[in-house]
């Protein structure tokens, strides 16, 4: 059964989360969006909105730095176990509770507003009570790490989090011993990750970075199947080649 | 030199009645759906009056549009791009529901299906959006519907700017005009610059500005950028919606449907050839006066034999050519610059363009001792103050709606003469910087407006755009999704949300 939730499934959960993605991108695009529902109640979502996404984005960068730089690379760079264990209590611990904060706003507006409530999916609901959720275990985590914090646990996360991703046979076992509550973190959160082209989540594959490398502000579509020639100032009567 | 062609509009305001069937047509063939409620691609509203959503046009409020910094540089009031970003998780400048108007139904099935009762049954309002009984209606899409309301509260109209407001809420000294509003199809639209997924686009064509709706994420930016508020959240779909110009219409050489149904003719549509090169130094002129006539220059007088031939190398058809030579807003705009833009100030440079309203002389008992200039009335003792339109149309240059309005007086009067007295008055039509033979065109145009006067549209050339073969066994116009209706019935990956059942009424 361990083996099956920390060997087989994270390949399930992974598999499904691109495909998936890459499916909606392509056949359903329309449904591609970020719901947004600040039109309808503006009310608790600025101040939930921005506390969650920034607590959600340190959190997840830090997840993804923290389990998949090798091990090596920490030490080449002087960075102790036991250093990078506290400061990802610390980080990890201020953002989560930005994003548990925030996250419980935006909870609270989605089910106690009618007007939110009755525009809501089911998933809608259910995503975000998901991701309070791993919010709350992730920060139950902590106090498991502050028993072990010269760091030793967390590179039992590392190796088996970089064996997942270098498909090697047996990563489930570097983290057969970990606390409990550490494994039902890992389980939702791979649940999360299987679910995810199924939600709202996808926008944030859509983070509109290349607005700012966009020339200029304004976009012109030309529908034309062959592109004009290129031409220096107007062009002198009767000299036309356009026929 | 760039040459591109758009379709123009104009709006006759002096002839709008206020019958709002531009805005019940379009509604019916836009907006009829799920989300989009409480969105007018096409409003009337009664002016003065704050309009629709509440105090659009207040710019300090709402940021729309865009701003000239200091150091000189054109970028959107609300802000440049790395502020739009920072602002993406919430955005402090979008309008709530209620700044529109939250969308109701009625109980009609009530009417005939209460019981016996001792008083008549009656059909109460429910909430579009929570299906909730609303107790009381207080905002919709048309509130000031003329002049509804305390003036204390329509007074804040923005285009007071200006003006020592408090007579005009005299009865005697009251004044009142309708401004029906669409989508501009901007020269240099707001909306698209603020939009982060690049999903609003101008098309090079024809100018009509539209939403990708496969590519809008509903970062919902666009709708606070633009100033005019013509830009609508579909909050069920997520994404944002906005007038088309009717373009499946347009394409095949037929008036938006506001347009084809105006009952009072004031609507005109035409091509007008522009020069995008010179798009963003017109928008960035230093003053805000400045940028009516900086919007002139942009025009491209499509008599010109250089620019004819420079359109040709830009690849604008002879049809588009010849149509731009006809076109009624080339010869309102241009010729006897009768048409205005709507608030260039917001430096967005709009292209649906509106004829200032003539209006009753004030204090008509005093008419005969006053403001008399030979044959015609002086237009500043016009009931609607000179300032109000400028501050409109203008950005408060009173000099250009002066003119204008000077030309129409001068119209009504050259016609006057010539058909009660048979007299051909060129000295009337001189005094206003016209010929007798521009005031009958003008007069053909604005006043009889015939249909194919109004309307001078060529179609979209498809043989250059697409290959027949390919859309052989297609589906014609869709919104979305292929052949899909654009109402999203929901799949593995959702999309469709619970359709709101109406509760129904306790018997």
């Amino acid at each position: 059964m361990h083996n099956f939730l920390f060997g087989i499934y994270p390949y399930i959960a992974l598999s499904v989360a691109i495909i998936g993605s890459i499916a909606r991108y392509e056949r359903d695009p329309f449904t591609w969006k970020t719901s947004s529902s600040q039109m309808l109640r503006r009310k608790q979502l600025i101040m939930g909105s921005v506390l969650f996404h920034i607590g959600v984005l340190i959190i997840f960068f830090g997840h993804l730095i923290g389990l998949l730089t090798p091990i090596g690379i920490f030490d080449a760079l002087g960075i102790s176990h036991g250093f990078k264990q506290v400061g990802a209590v610390v980080v990890g611990g201020i953002a989560g509770v930005m994003a548990l904060v925030g996250g419980g706003m935006l909870f609270h507006r989605r089910w106690t507003d009618p007007r939110i409530r009755k525009t809501s999916s089911t998933a809608d609901i259910a995503i975000l009570a998901m991701l309070l959720a791993q919010l709350v275990l992730g920060l139950l985590t902590i106090f498991a790490s502050l028993g072990h914090l010269d760091g030793h646990e967390m590179t039992k996360f590392m190796a088996w989090a970089q064996g997942i991703f270098t498909f090697q046979a047996g990563a489930a076992a570097h983290i057969a011993d970990v606390a409990f509550i550490f494994k039902l973190h890992l389980f939702l959160g791979l649940t999360i990750f299987l679910i995810f082209p199924f939600t709202r989540l996808v926008h944030m594959l859509s983070v509109p970075v290349r607005y700012i490398f966009r020339p200029g502000y304004q976009v012109v579509r030309s529908r034309r199947s062959e592109p004009l020639p290129t031409r220096a100032g107007p062009v002198a009567p009767g000299r036309s080649t356009n026929k | 030199m760039r040459v591109r062609a758009q379709i123009g509009m104009v709006l006759n305001l002096d002839k709008c009645i206020g019958c709002h069937t531009c805005s019940v047509t379009c509604k019916n063939v836009w907006t009829s759906r799920d989300g989009v409620e409480y969105a007018w691609f096409n409003n009337v509203e009664t002016k003065p009056g704050t309009g629709y959503p509440t105090d659009w046009e207040n710019q300090d409020r709402w940021n729309g549009g865009w701003e000239r910094t200091r150091g000189g540089k054109l970028q959107p009031k609300q802000g440049s791009k790395w502020r739009i970003l920072a602002n993406i998780f919430g955005n402090p400048d979008l309008p709530e529901i209620d700044d529109y108007y939250e969308p109701f139904d009625f109980d009609y099935d009530h009417l005939k299906s209460a019981p016996e009762l001792e008083a008549f049954p009656t059909a109460r309002p429910r909430s579009k959006i929570t299906g909730e009984r609303m107790e009381k209606i207080n905002k919709g899409p048309n509130w000031e519907e003329i002049l509804g309301g305390e003036f204390s509260k329509r007074s804040e109209d923005y285009n007071f700017e200006g003006i020592q407001k408090e007579i005009y809420g005299e009865y005697e000294n009251t004044f009142m005009m309708y401004l029906p509003r669409l989508c501009e199809h901007c020269l240099n639209p707001a909306c698209a610059a603020a939009c982060p997924s690049g999903a609003i686009y101008k098309r090079e064509e024809d100018g009509i500005v539209l939403i990708d709706q496969e590519k809008c994420r509903g970062w919902r930016m666009c709708v606070s950028g633009c100033p005019y508020k013509k830009i609508y959240y579909n909050w069920q779909s997520g994404k944002s919606e906005k007038c088309t110009l009717c373009y499946p219409r347009i394409e095949s050489g037929n008036p938006t449907v506001c347009s084809e149904t105006c009952v009072g003719r004031i609507r005109y549509l035409g091509v007008m050839l522009y020069d995008a090169d010179k798009i963003e130094e017109a928008a960035n002129a230093p003053a805000t006066t400045d940028l009516y006539d900086a919007q002139l220059d942009v025009f491209l007088d499509p008599n010109d034999p250089q620019v004819i031939e420079t359109a040709r190398a830009d690849g604008i058809p002879e049809d588009w050519i010849k149509s731009a030579q006809a076109s009624p807003i080339w010869k309102m705009a241009m010729e006897w610059k009768v048409a205005f833009p709507l608030h260039p100030e917001y430096r967005t440079l709009p292209m649906v363009w509106y004829i200032p309203p003539l209006s009753p002389i004030q204090n008509a008992a005093e008419a005969g001792a006053i403001g008399m200039d030979g044959a015609m009335p002086d237009v500043r003792n016009l009931r609607i103050p000179l300032r109000y339109l400028a501050n409109m149309l203008t950005a408060g240059d009173e000099e250009p709606v002066a003119l204008a309005l000077e030309r129409m007086l001068a119209m009504r009067s050259y016609m006057r003469a010539k058909t009660v007295d048979g007299v051909r008055d060129e000295a009337v039509a001189a005094k206003v910087g016209l010929d007798g033979e521009m005031i009958e065109d003008m007069y053909k145009i604005m006043a009889l407006a015939d249909y194919e006067d109004r309307f001078v549209i060529p179609t979209t050339h498809r043989e250059q755009v697409e290959e027949a073969y390919d859309l052989r066994g297609g589906c014609g116009f869709t919104d979305t999704n292929g052949c899909s209706p654009g109402i999203n019935k929901g799949s593995l990956f959702g999309g469709s949300k619970k359709p709101l059942k109406m509760p129904e009424e306790l018997r």
